[in-house]
């Protein structure tokens, strides 16, 4: 399966290497630096290459890329899918997934991909099995560790590695008995140049944070759940149950948690709660060009919309823009072309407004196509497909826990062509 | 440091040493310093100096020797982490030396208590294995071993060692390959790919070809979509099945193996996993294993995960590209999933662009067309040019939009950028390749071209065309070769090899214009410096300019040159792909990768099933999953217990006594042969209908205490009707919630579940049993007060049903109200089926010698056997003298088949009758059971055939679990016929009477009256059986037969249509 692992960051440096079984040289990473250098983006090198001898699979998260050698057939979403699950790891140990942090708990870091496979097969990758096994650094830990001589290694066997339960360990305790549920989602749109729906879907996502004593024995149902398309669910969650009653019955793990995913399908109707106004044109004649981009509210639900940032890839030849906004800052990235023009809160009485002219790289030809608008929003308290939860219900424990859920709806992948 | 007496000096130059070796920095000069650090007692700078003991041992054999003994040590140790990380250093220390003690330690961990030692021992196999090959045979036994392993945790693990190093023994899958289908659900995620991946394999070897039957068809009419085709099976299904039957001889209908239902079945809710690889192997599974019309559930699935990160996108869409060319129906209706952002990275839109162009077809091109527009525009020149492509690969797949995307190929020439330009003349040159005669005007705008683009493959495609079809622009094409001629030492090869052909083409058409550039060009190529050119020159110039020693050839020149070319067809890259393991890295690579191992195809003939029991009996099993459930009930996860209870669970104490309900029949189902109340029940309206038996039964009864003394009272028929009607409802709505415990019971024993469910149940069961005496007496004295009466099933004065209604919860509330309304067509299949029963002759008054037996199958639950049909025997003497000791011998039975004989008859005197019961197991068949009749002086073969009705009981379902169960039914499972309904038989009483009585069934409540719905399950194996009739005008109505089992449904389906046509 996976023969070893390299950390590569991006400038393509290797800084951290690991063999599950006989080593394997860094040269082998040679290949892959040919196909970076070749793809202009690091986003557009290809997951999977082909050596003469080996098999590179690699994923680029957070500006680092984890490279995987294999030497014999392995379905490759499953290197893809545990090389992320390294990194969600390693965020979840430190805060964040950066190279100055992995170098800095290289050691735990190491220790956690020593039991996270075993001779390239996944052996331990619940977070909580592993925070048993190697407890994450915490400042109170070194402290402690330092004066008495602790150590930062379990001896025990995780509870979770045996029990049917692996994500959740035996013998929680809090004082505060709290369950939270923030149900996000996002709203993946393509607008054509007038503005209608040419592609429109919900993506929605169920985060949980749960901080329960004991063993407890959740279940969560929806005023109408009919609406949800197709989902995803977390280990926990019983599948029987959701098909008989459309209802989430799960223990849950402790701490933080993606407890489902769902998608609203484009056949039900999708509201988009903004309108774009746009008029982006280059003059055939001289290199400079007009952009005027208005925002107005189109169906919020009663709610304002907050966050609202516009994103444009502006063509190779804008040189300069010179504009003027009625509200918030734009900035403009000269190396990479990429124009942000952060709002803010959207007011509908005075709408947004940016306008003024693009200068163009002199003799450049006019460039044919205009850049679409890659629109960012956040609106509070709403779940926009109208989705509900109808309550939380606890078994299997006595005490009375908080409860609370908290509704938010962002743009996904909203654009809209111009 | 590390000599130093302190733990913490020593922990702090380990991690320093790990430190360097996780930054690639060689530190094997330490081995001897860390080496004597391996017996340290402090965990973690234990676990540091395993970690540098695996890198660098190989380096280092002599010096790796010295750590042995502590790891001997470490695999005896109480601890069973430290057992397992002390197997786990040593498998990893590769040396060949030890050999032999990591092969006995193997062993030994093979059979460790615990299951973490265990799966550690997995994972040393495939290890072993890569350092001394030739240990196979006897990590093959170990692997056999661990196979039979009953925990999940070691499941995934021992699966991918199998993989390693012996994937080619697949026998060794078939007695665990009804526990890997149950247990996998509960398998870690990254065990179940892996198994998935192996089961998908082991399938192709073991069961048919579902889709047999389309393929034969599919021969004969030529490639038709995906959904029509379907269709057209169906009805050609139907029309075998009705009519045809020699040729259903020929071509036996295709019946799935259970074993393989139970793989599709169980893998399927893994599509809800969190992790793409799952999905992607469940799609797979599903892609290469399951009938046509399932695998359409992948699409949602795998559409999903199209959100997920770009790398997972990639390999997402690869797959998908490949099975859209197969099964394009199944993504059509997600087409806008695969639009694209602008923002997505190149690659992935290049292969959202490959899906869309291989979803396109007649119906939705205009608006992939209109997507394709947006598309050109974009920034990212290598899609733009991927998208001309597409637009080619469009127009000529789909002949009506030729013209169209022909003309907008045509505006994309003026198109400032070259790239752009240059792609569009290469596709156009395809496409004007099928029809070139209507497009002249093209090549002449093409022509014009030659002056701008420089891009060397474009230059290269126009010339050729002009060349090809320079009859169709007699005036340009000269003078495009003037042009030509003249920039001919300054162009790529490509172009120059062209302009050569069109030379020569000319010269053989319009030799008086081009006679002298031809030869020209020919003698710029002849001193040219690309051997090919040069090649070319001379051949052309022997071809084309006649010399007197010029061959036989140059007469064939212009045939030679002019020939009409076929039009290139223009084909996915992900053309045949699919005969790679979808989700494999070979398929993603489409090239084979070292140790790939083949899918194989479909057997001609399903090997033998058989392979697949296991011998254990039915009991041994049971308790055997007791055994582990007892292992489970320390850890206190039963959720799905609760999830399985259905109906019931969330009234809190309800559902105790639900469960203690479902347990009462379970138990008998088990046959674990303990008294329950179904069996009583099932005496009680036996005798109901059998007035002889009564007094024997009273004696019964009697013993039973007072709670049977009311039954009495219900048989009795001075019971007023109203409070008849109240018990029977209750009755019949506990009936009806323990037929369903005991449908999932009979599923589950079927498949041998052995998932959590059906453990928990197990368990539920056992705790009940043992619960259930204590508990009973109680019961008894205070009845009004404990809920748990419900499973006593006696009649309740009226006053009392209600409030023990208010307790149901609202599930068992719609179920109440289905059943009144549906009561009064409900009470002859409940009550009375014996007014309904046809008997039937086993043996004649004169054949017998005056002994008159006739059979009738009674529909009651056999009590000491719920797997067996009951038949009902009357024996009547009708000779002078008396009979004596009647009973059976010589049972003969097809195979699987069971039978319960009857009590033998003691004395039966002239002129008498008596009535007998006994079981037969038909195994799901209409086979006959032949057995011979003994009396005391004579005895008499005789033979018991089952109407294929009779094969089944029935069950309650609503309305919604009827169409959800229908809806997972379809396809080669579902049966239609036609029929005009017998004049007698039009109203919908007489339907239902008809029906129920030709099949043991019972009637689903349904909304609309047009329509009756009936179900049951077959008694062996507890397939669902679900029938409907829905008339129309006039007595014609249309009946729908839906059965796992094809045969009994088939038959089914004749015997009904029987009983309402006459």
């Amino acid at each position: 399966m996976i023969h070893s692992l390299f950390l590569i960051n991006h400038s393509g440096d290797i800084f951290l290497e690991k063999h599950w079984k006989s080593v394997i040289s860094r040269s082998v990473c040679d290949y892959f630096f040919e196909a970076k250098d070749k793809a202009v983006d690091p986003e557009n090198v290809p997951p999977v290459l082909q050596t003469p001898h080996h098999y590179l699979i690699s994923i680029y998260r957070d500006k680092l890329f984890f490279l995987s050698v294999i030497q014999t057939e392995v379905p490759p979403l499953f290197v893809i899918e545990f090389l992320h699950r390294v990194a969600d790891t390693i965020q979840d140990y430190f805060g964040e997934c950066s190279e100055s942090l992995i170098k800095d708990n290289v050691v735990t870091v190491y220790e956690l991909l020593e039991e996270m496979l075993d001779n390239g097969f996944p052996l331990a990758t619940e977070s909580n099995v592993l925070k048993e096994m190697i407890r994450p650094p915490t400042i109170l830990r070194s402290v402690v560790n330092t004066l008495i001589g602790g150590s930062n290694v379990g001896d025990t066997l995780p509870t979770g590695q045996l029990s049917s339960v692996p994500w959740r360990r035996v013998g929680v305790k809090y004082t505060n008995n709290e369950a939270y549920f923030d149900v996000i989602e996002e709203i993946d749109a393509i607008l054509d140049k007038s503005g209608t729906t040419v592609f429109a879907e919900i993506q929605g996502v169920i985060e949980a944070c749960v901080r329960l004593t004991g063993m407890p024995d959740l279940t969560l149902s929806f005023m109408n759940p009919r609406l949800l398309d197709d989902v995803s669910f977390h280990p926990c969650v019983r599948f029987k149950r959701w098909e008989s009653e459309q209802a989430l019955s799960f223990i849950p793990p402790d701490g933080n948690f993606t407890l489902m995913n769902y998608h609203v399908s484009s056949q039900n109707l999708v509201t988009i709660p903004v309108y774009v106004k746009q008029n982006i044109s280059f003059f055939e004649t001289e290199p400079c060009g007009r952009l005027d981009i208005t925002i107005g509210p189109k169906q919020t639900m009663g709610k304002t919309v907050e966050a609202l940032m516009v994103t444009i890839h502006m063509p190779k030849s804008v040189v300069s823009a010179n504009l003027t906004p009625t509200q918030g800052s734009y900035t403009y990235d000269l190396a990479t072309k990429v124009l942000v023009w952060d709002i803010g809160k959207l007011n509908p009485q005075k709408l947004p407004n940016l306008r003024g002219s693009l200068s163009l790289q002199a003799g450049a030809p006019k460039p044919e196509d205009n850049p679409s608008l890659n629109i960012d929003l956040k609106i509070q308290q709403v779940a926009i497909s109208g989705l509900k939860v109808s309550r939380l219900e606890m078994f299997g424990e006595k005490y009375k826990p908080f409860k609370g859920v908290k509704y938010v709806t962002k743009a996904g992948k909203f654009q809209v062509r111009t | 440091m590390l000599d130093s007496n302190k733990d913490s000096l020593k922990l702090e130059a380990m991690k320093r040493i790990v430190a360097m070796i996780a930054r690639g920095k060689n530190a094997s000069d330490l081995f001897p310093a860390v080496v004597k650090n391996v017996a340290c007692k402090n965990i973690e700078v234990k676990k540091l100096v395993y970690v540098y003991l695996v890198r660098y041992a190989e380096e280092q054999q002599d010096l790796a020797l010295l750590s042995i003994s502590t790891f001997q040590r470490g695999l005896k140790d109480p601890n069973q982490l430290i057992r397992a990380s002390a197997l786990r250093v040593l498998s990893s220390i590769r040396v060949t030396i030890i050999v032999p003690i990591m092969m006995l330690a193997i062993k030994e961990a093979a059979s460790d208590m615990s299951p973490y030692v265990r799966k550690t021992a997995a994972h040393a196999i495939p290890k072993l294995y890569s350092l001394d090959p030739e240990q196979k045979d006897q990590l093959i036994e170990v692997i056999e071993k661990l196979l039979a392993d009953k925990t999940t945790l070691v499941a995934g693990s021992v699966v991918m060692a199998f993989e390693e190093v012996c994937p080619e023994r697949i026998e060794l899958i078939h007695k665990n390959y009804r526990k890997l289908c149950n247990l996998l659900i509960d398998v870690e995620e990254w065990g179940q790919v892996v198994i998935i991946n192996m089961l998908t394999r082991y399938a192709r070897t073991q069961f048919l070809n579902p889709n047999m039957n389309e393929s034969l068809l599919e021969e004969g009419n030529d490639k038709a979509f995906y959904g029509s085709d379907d269709d057209e099976d169906e009805e050609e299904d139907e029309k075998d099945k009705k009519a045809e039957a020699p040729a259903m001889a020929k071509r036996k209908p295709y019946v799935m193996d259970p074993d393989h239902r139970l793989l599709l079945r169980n893998t399927k809710p893994l599509l809800q996993s969190r992790n793409a690889a799952v999905v992607m192997a469940v799609a797979q599974l599903y892609f290469h294993l399951a009938p046509k019309a399932e695998v359409g559930v992948i699409a949602k699935a795998l559409v999903r995960l199209l959100r997920s990160h770009s790398e997972v996108q990639y390999v997402v869409l690869q797959n998908v590209a490949t099975m859209t060319i197969k099964r394009r129906g199944m993504f059509e209706p997600y087409l806008k999933s695969f639009y694209i952002r602008s923002t997505d990275p190149t690659q992935i839109k290049v292969l959202k662009l490959e899906v869309l162009t291989n979803l396109a077809n007649e119906t939705n091109i205009s608006t992939i067309l209109r997507e394709f527009q947006t598309y050109i525009k974009s920034m990212d020149k290598d899609f733009v040019a991927a998208t001309i492509q597409a637009i080619g690969r469009c127009a000529t797949n789909i002949g009506e939009v030729r013209d169209t995307c022909l003309n907008g190929l045509v505006q994309l020439l003026s198109n400032r950028d070259e790239l752009v330009v240059a792609e569009s003349v290469v596709v156009i040159k395809k496409l004007l390749q099928m029809q070139p005669e209507k497009h002249s005007d093209i090549i002449k705008h093409m022509a014009k071209l030659t002056d701008n683009i420089q891009v060397p493959m474009a230059r290269a495609s126009i010339l050729w065309l002009i060349g090809e079809y320079c009859e169709h622009v007699p005036k340009i094409a000269p003078d495009v070769l003037r042009k030509m001629a003249k920039s001919f030492t300054n162009e790529e090869d490509i172009v120059k090899l062209q302009i050569i052909n069109l030379a020569a083409k000319l010269y053989l058409t319009n030799s008086k214009q081009t006679k002298l550039l031809t030869q020209y060009v020919l003698n710029l190529a002849k001193y040219d410096q690309n051997y090919d050119i040069r090649d070319r020159a001379r051949f052309i110039r022997q071809l084309i300019v006649p010399t007197e020693k010029s061959g036989a050839l140059s007469k064939y020149a212009k045939k030679l040159f002019l020939a009409l070319k076929p039009a290139p067809i223009l084909e996915s890259p992900f053309k045949d792909r699919d005969h790679f393991q979808l989700g494999s890295l070979s398929h993603l690579l489409n090239a084979k990768a070292g140790g790939y191992q083949e899918l194989p195809d479909w057997p001609e003939a399903a090997p033998d099933p058989s392979v697949r029991n296991v011998e254990v009996p039915e009991w041994t099993k049971c308790s055997s999953r007791e055994k582990r459930k007892e292992k489970k009930v320390e850890k206190p996860f039963y959720s799905d217990s609760e999830g399985e209870s259905g109906p019931t669970e969330s009234a809190d104490s309800e559902s105790d006594s639900a469960s203690g309900l479902e347990s009462g029949s379970g138990i008998e189902e088990s046959g674990s042969g303990s008294e329950s109340e179904e069996s009583e029940e099932g005496s009680e309206s036996e005798e109901e209908e059998e007035e002889e038996e009564k007094d024997k039964k009273k004696k019964k009864k009697e013993l039973k205490k007072p709670v049977q003394e009311s039954e009495s009272e219900q048989s009795s028929e001075e019971e007023v009707r109203k409070h008849e009607r109240k018990n029977k409802q209750r009755k019949s709505d506990s009936e009806s919630e323990s037929d369903e415990e005991d449908d999932s019971e009979s599923e589950s024993s079927r498949s041998e579940s052995e998932d959590s469910e059906s453990e928990t149940e197990v368990k539920k069961k056992k705790k009940a049993a043992e619960s259930k005496p204590p508990s009973k007496p109680v019961k008894k004295e205070k009845k009004e007060m404990s809920l748990l009466d419900l499973d006593d099933f006696e009649p309740a004065p009226s006053p009392q049903v209600t409030p023990v209604n208010t307790f149901l919860s609202s599930s068992l509330v719609t179920d109440l109200e289905g059943l009144s309304l549906s009561d009064t067509v409900l009470s002859p299949a409940t009550t009375s089926p014996c007014s309904a029963l046809k008997s039937y002759e086993l043996l004649h008054r004169i054949t017998g010698e005056g002994l008159c037996v006739e059979y009738c199958f009674s529909r009651q639950p056999f009590s000491p056997d719920g797997n067996m049909v009951a038949v009902q025997m009357q024996v009547t003497n009708n000779s002078t003298s008396d009979t004596k000791n009647l009973h059976m011998e010589d049972v003969k039975l097809q195979s699987g088949m069971r039978v319960k004989e009857f009590p033998e008859i003691e004395l039966l005197p002239a002129g008498e009758s008596a009535t007998a019961v006994m079981g037969i197991d038909f195994c799901d068949s209409t086979q006959a059971a032949n057995f011979q009749l003994c009396t005391h002086t004579r005895k008499f073969f005789v033979s018991i055939q089952p109407p294929v009705g009779e094969l089944m009981r029935p069950v309650f379902l609503t309305e919604n679990e009827f169409k959800k169960e229908q809806g997972q039914l379809m396809g080669m499972n579902e049966i239609t016929e036609k029929l005009t309904l017998d004049a007698k038989c039009r109203n919908e009483h007489a339907i239902v009477q008809s029906v129920i009585t030709a099949a043991n069934l019972s009637r689903v409540p349904c909304g609309s009256d047009r329509e009756c719905r009936f179900a049951g399950r077959t008694v062996t194996s507890g397939s669902l059986v679900l029938a409907t009739v829905a008339s129309k005008e006039e007595g014609a109505a249309q009946l729908t037969v839906n059965c796992e089992k094809m045969v009994i449904g088939t038959m089914l389906v004749k015997d009904i249509l029987l009983a309402l046509t006459q």
